[in-house]
């Protein structure tokens, strides 16, 4: 026996394949170590004589390296390229080494071989499952302020990242005819199939090679060649063809409805320096018509006394980083089993140099070769026997053996201890997919049982064993024609021990781990179960048997096996477990992918945007939309801006960018009769050129929306709704449309973001305007308040409109979008001069409310009829038919006692209410008080020289000049019911 | 049995670079566009008014010369022209039922070009994109991350993305950022 120490005392020379030159340094917990390219961290560390690595999550035990693979629930680590991109909870014997990687331990103070937090261990019989519920019940306060805090900083394992993640994360949707997840032999067998009919195959495997436990199986042949060998030449070949897509270091994580599986490929978690620009994981949403199930199985643990010592671990995993990574596990390796699969593993170690002086088998009389094979190698095998318990804390340094049936103990010293309690079928995604398992009594496994979608599972995961049926089922399912695959010398996987070993039974108090993520131990689980816990689901919650991030791989069939011996019943009746995804752990960098930053939400912005922005505009996001809210000139708050800008239009005139507004086209011979079934209006007499205010209710007689509509032809209206429901409405007319009135020949369309609008409001409006308008005459006359004209505006088409919502005199230009920009400032060029003012949304809000023209979603809640609103005037009143009208005459939205739309003047004119604010009548009443509305809108006007409101308030059209209360927390507000509109109420402004 | 070495060829930019694009994101020209919107039996007249076959299935297109027609319903074709199209005046003239809205300025157009154009594109647009399922020529209404898109297939390698203008600045962006990891 030769070993290298320059990438750890325990790499063997000349086994494994990785390339003993091509070294990698790394640190772990600040110790500079060597490694070899291809190792993972497990491996490296084994490599390096490091068995411990981490603490345990309750008791903060002494934990190692259990597995080689990603249900690994012990060996869990905290890695960090820099701040920002620091991963807790990696699993060592899923990360790949690279030159500089940081690694360190979690959950323990102040270090991983002395951890203060271990005294739980000491007083765990203070801390049974369930301990939380019951010991720290009094005093009732403690529980939220003392006990939990304590509680979870004592356990857990990583510390979440605190730094915003600067890594960036793809995606890709994707479809295939098959997609196999697994590379293992099932899978590429499947692959091969596949391929052949010329079908699009996606196959994906966790690892970064191919091979599953073809990367171990040492003696396996297929095709004539080392099993790895032909992996390796098959996925060659498979990468080399057009309509097949090989993802490695791709876990398949969610199996979802009609084949839609989610993966996620790790792109540069084993890179050294990635590529700045490279993502650090990429999802792949893929569709398939056909999905393979290849997934393997995972090897269990045997549940004894202490199995939870590091260097105890799982025999295949040994097995793996021996024939892969050239790494013993230790030098004196002891081998506990209950099934023929570790005596592989005990020959390998034996044939590489190690020392194995014990293969004790559960089993009475185990009849395999392989059995006769260890003995020949001078290996002694004790059948009928068991580990009582493994000896040793921060590694394992003996195994206690007895006969099962109880004897005399003998002690071997060892410094590995290699199990295998047999091996699970991977039906975690099979069960994802809702197909439901069943129960092999034979062989003590859950196998894929009932199908629910075009899903089928080869090899390992579905209960069959040997290699040459695994092969032969991958070729069947790829339903391709390939010539037979043929193998020899694949080992046995059946059989095994489910449930606690000899001596960590029901009389037993030892510390025998079933879920080591979540330090669960099978005292644990009858305890659940003498505390009145009888289903698996029940059991699973009380002990958080299974719930860690491992889903309990290797623990959920120990853990059900042991509640059905507690119960006495048989294990399906004691509970089916349900997968659900992920599989493994998925970062929120993957499931959130390019939805980062600006492409979290689209921000949608006007054509003039650019324009507000250089004028220092502040934004108000309405929607996804940004709207230019107030233009703070030097020195000014909101406040006075607002102030500001609300006078100028009131004496100058102001501009504003309405591009937001939602606008429909209404085209078609029918459209005014379509009009007539969605407004309260009557829209069949309204002129060519003319404008009209809609009200649209829903079926039942509220407010939906409100908006000028504009006739531009017979058969043409170009109609506007709130920003906010711009969307809604389209869908709710395209819906009547569709549903109720097909036989109409109208056809909408939205044009919202074809037009750009630019409101000018105020006296000197059509001063400022006229002179770039051509072919319409602006006249009063001619084109008075209320009406709409198709001319152009320097120098391109335009809709104007003659309308207000600020009670002034106004237009609005709408104009192609692409042109808005020129136009707002050909416009505001002019009207500078002039004291043409841009305002924004809010002198918006106050102007209109000045006027008592209401928001529908401010003023209204869906809740309020047009009758609420004072709106009666826009109901047609000879109409017989439109949406909403059976609705407005239900007996309660016509009954005294409704809720209606009032002004409010404060008697202290300088107090300005708060919106939301509840109004009362007597405000000496005691509380709780019988409120009698709330203030829907609020606002300081400077034209009116005092605070105004909008409110709704119980019959307040009746109320009109009673004295009402607003109680706030600083006191009680007096305040006058007044009519809606506080400046110039007769609207004479509007035809200036 | 001997096995066949299958090389592939590797650009040399692309060896150890996986961010190098290979599907180029740039914008349409100016266009002229306009909603159609019409029952069959107005299908046969608008198509002679248009010079092209109006398509009738999902997801097709017909073209004449700039001039094309993209069927987004059973009712609804999105044309698409030259920005000096005398398309609207065409249809002006028709005198059958239908109706012909400008949507010139309310949408954008975004061509994904290059041998990576497909996976660009399905990096935020869950459509099979395979040849077979969106042949050259395929257009639908579909997604593009958070907003809708119209989709048009106008070359093997090449997309046209036509999106609301307010949502250009997402659409552009999302395809930038999924061009940076489509190294084909």
């Amino acid at each position: 026996m030769s070993t290298s120490t320059h990438s750890g005392s325990n790499r063997i020379h000349g086994a494994g394949r990785l390339t003993p030159a091509k070294t990698v340094r790394f640190t772990f917990d600040g110790q500079n170590l060597t490694g070899l390219e291809g190792d993972t961290l497990a491996s490296a560390l084994l490599a390096n004589g490091i068995h411990l690595v981490g603490r345990s999550f309750k008791y903060h035990r002494p934990r190692g390296i259990l597995s080689a693979g990603s249900e690994e629930p012990n060996a869990l680590v905290d890695i960090e390229r820099d701040k920002s991109r620091r991963q807790p909870n990696v699993r060592a014997t899923v990360q790949e080494i690279y030159d500089g990687l940081k690694v360190k331990s979690q959950n323990r103070w102040p270090s991983l071989t002395f951890d203060v937090g271990a005294l739980g261990d000491v007083f765990s019989p203070m801390l049974p499952a369930g301990f939380y519920y019951k010991t720290f019940m009094w005093p009732k306060f403690a529980w939220k302020s003392i006990y939990e805090p304590r509680i979870r900083a004592a356990a857990g394992l990583g510390v979440t990242p605190g730094e915003p993640d600067t890594d960036r994360y793809s995606n890709r949707f994707a479809h295939c005819d098959v997609l196999i997840v697994g590379a293992g032999a099932a899978g590429l067998a499947a692959a091969l199939s596949a391929a052949s009919t010329g079908a699009s195959v996606i196959i994906c495997d966790e690892q970064p090679e191919a091979g599953g436990a073809l990367r171990y199986e040492s003696a396996v042949t297929i095709d004539g060649q080392p099993g790895y060998e032909w992996a390796a030449s098959a996925i060659t070949k498979l990468r080399a063809l057009d309509n097949v897509t090989v993802l490695t270091r791709t876990t398949a994580f969610g199996y979802y409805a009609q084949n839609f599986v989610g993966l996620v490929e790790r792109i540069s978690d084993h890179l050294s320096s990635p590529a700045l620009d490279m993502p650090r994981e990429r999802l792949w949403q893929v569709r398939a018509k056909k999905v393979v199930l290849a997934t393997g199985a995972i090897e269990r643990h045997l549940v004894f006394a202490n199995n939870d010592r590091p260097g105890v671990m799982l025999a295949s995993a040994a097995r793996l980083f021996l024939n892969q990574h050239g790494v013993a596990v230790g030098r004196k390796v002891g081998v506990y089993t209950s099934n023929d699969s570790a005596y592989a593993a005990a020959i390998d170690l034996k044939n590489a140099g190690i020392d194995v002086p014990v293969i004790v088998d559960t089993r009475d009389n185990p009849t395999s070769a392989i059995v006769d094979a260890a003995r020949s190698l001078d290996i002694e095998v004790l059948t009928g026997h068991a580990v009582f318990s493994a000896g040793g804390k921060r590694r394992v340094s003996s195994m206690s053996i007895q006969p099962t049936r109880g004897g005399s103990e003998r002690k071997v010293a060892v410094d590995a201890l290699i199990m295998s309690g047999g091996w699970t079928p991977s039906v975690h995604l099979f069960s994802q997919s809702r197909g439901k398992v069943t129960w092999d009594a034979a062989n003590e496994r859950f196998l894929p049982g009932t199908y629910a979608q075009d899903c089928v599972s080869v090899g390992a995961c579905n209960g069959t064993d040997g290699l040459q049926a695994t092969l032969d089922e991958g070729l069947a399912a790829g339903e391709g024609r390939t010539s037979p695959i043929v193998a020899t010398n694949g080992t046995e996987w059946t059989g095994g021990m489910i449930g606690s070993a000899p001596g960590a039974g029901a009389d037993t108090s030892v510390k025998a781990f079933v879920d080591f993520q979540n330090d669960v131990t099978a005292k644990d689980v009858r305890l659940a179960v003498r505390e009145g816990m009888h289903s698996i689901e029940h059991v699973k919650r009380f002990t958080t048997n299974g719930m860690a991030t491992d889903q309990g791989k290797t623990s959920n069939l120990h853990g059900l096996a042991i509640a059905a011996e507690a119960l006495d019943r048989p294990i399906p009746a004691v509970g089916l477990t349900t997968f659900r995804a992920p599989f493994t752990p998925v970062t929120f960098g993957a499931i959130v992918n390019h939805a980062r930053h600006d492409l979290f939400d689209p921000t949608r912005e006007t054509p003039m945007h650019d324009w507000h922005a250089a004028q220092g505009a502040a934004f108000e996001d309405v929607g996804q939309w940004k709207r230019a809210w107030y233009y703070p000139q030097a020195g000014e708050d909101m406040h006075s801006a607002v102030n500001r800008e609300c006078v100028a239009v009131r004496n100058q005139a102001g501009i504003f960018d309405a591009s937001t507004l939602g606008k429909i086209e209404v085209v078609g011979p029918d459209a005014a009769k379509f009009l007539e079934l969605l407004y309260t209006n009557p829209w069949e007499k309204l002129g060519v050129g003319r404008c009209r205010y809609g009200i649209m209710l829903r079926e039942d007689g509220f407010i939906y929306d409100d908006g000028v509509v504009g006739r531009l032809a017979e058969d043409r209206f170009h109609v506007t709704t709130t920003t906010g429901g711009a969307p809604r409405v389209m869908h709710h007319m395209e819906d009547y449309l569709q549903t109720e009135f097909p036989h109409l020949n109208v056809w909408l369309t939205s044009t919202t973001e074809q037009w750009a609008v630019i409101a000018v409001q105020g006296p000197k409006a059509r001063e400022i305007i006229a002179p770039l308008v051509e072919g319409i005459d602006m006249s009063n006359e001619a084109m008075p308040h209320m009406s709409v004209r198709e001319g152009k505006i320097c120098g391109v088409p335009t809709r104007l409109f003659r309308m207000s919502f600020t009670g002034e005199s106004g237009y609005e230009i709408n104009v192609p979008a692409d042109y808005g920009r020129a136009v707002w400032e050909a416009v505001y060029g002019r009207g500078k001069p002039l004291g043409l003012t841009p305002y924004g949304t809010e002198a918006m809000h106050v102007l209109r409310a000045e006027k008592g023209y209401i928001i529908v979603g401010q003023d209204t809640d869906g809740t309020v009829t047009p009758h609420d609103a004072g709106l009666t005037w826009a109901i047609g009143k000879n109409k017989t038919d439109y949406v909403g009208i059976r609705g407005l005459l239900r007996r309660d939205l016509v009954a005294n006692g409704r809720k209606q739309l009032v002004g409010l003047k404060t008697v202290d004119p300088t107090i300005v209410l708060e919106e939301g604010a509840q109004i009362v009548a007597n405000p000496n009443q005691p509380v709780p008080m019988t409120m009698i509305g709330h203030v829907t809108s609020s606002y300081w006007s400077e034209n009116c020289g005092r605070s105004i409101a909008l409110a709704l308030v119980i019959d307040g059209t009746k109320r009109l000049g009673e004295t009402l209360y607003v109680p706030m927390p600083n006191g009680v507000i007096e305040v006058e019911v007044t009519g809606m509109v506080f400046f110039d109420e007769k609207g004479e402004r509007l035809n200036g | 049995m001997v096995e066949l070495a299958h090389a592939t060829r590797l650009h040399p930019l692309q060896a150890g670079n996986p961010d190098v694009a290979s599907a180029s994101v740039t914008l349409a020209d100016n266009a002229t566009r306009v909603s159609l919107r019409s029952r069959a039996d107005a299908v046969a007249a608008l198509s002679g008014t248009l010079g092209l076959a109006l398509p009738t299935k999902p997801k097709t297109t017909a073209t004449s010369g700039s001039r094309a027609a993209l069927w987004l319903g059973p009712d609804e074709w999105l044309i698409i022209d030259d920005v000096d199209s005398s398309v609207a005046a065409d249809l002006a003239e028709a005198k059958v039922l239908h109706s012909a809205v400008d949507i010139s300025h309310r949408n954008v157009g975004i061509i994904v070009d290059g041998r990576g154009a497909a996976a660009v594109v399905n990096g935020g647009c869950p459509q099979d994109l395979s040849l077979k399922a969106f042949p050259v020529g395929a257009a639908s209404r579909t997604v593009l991350g958070k907003i809708e898109i119209v989709l048009w297939r106008n070359a093997e390698n090449r997309f046209r993305v036509e999106c609301w203008r307010s949502f250009a600045n997402y659409a552009y962006a999302f395809l930038r950022e999924s061009a940076r990891d489509v190294a084909v």
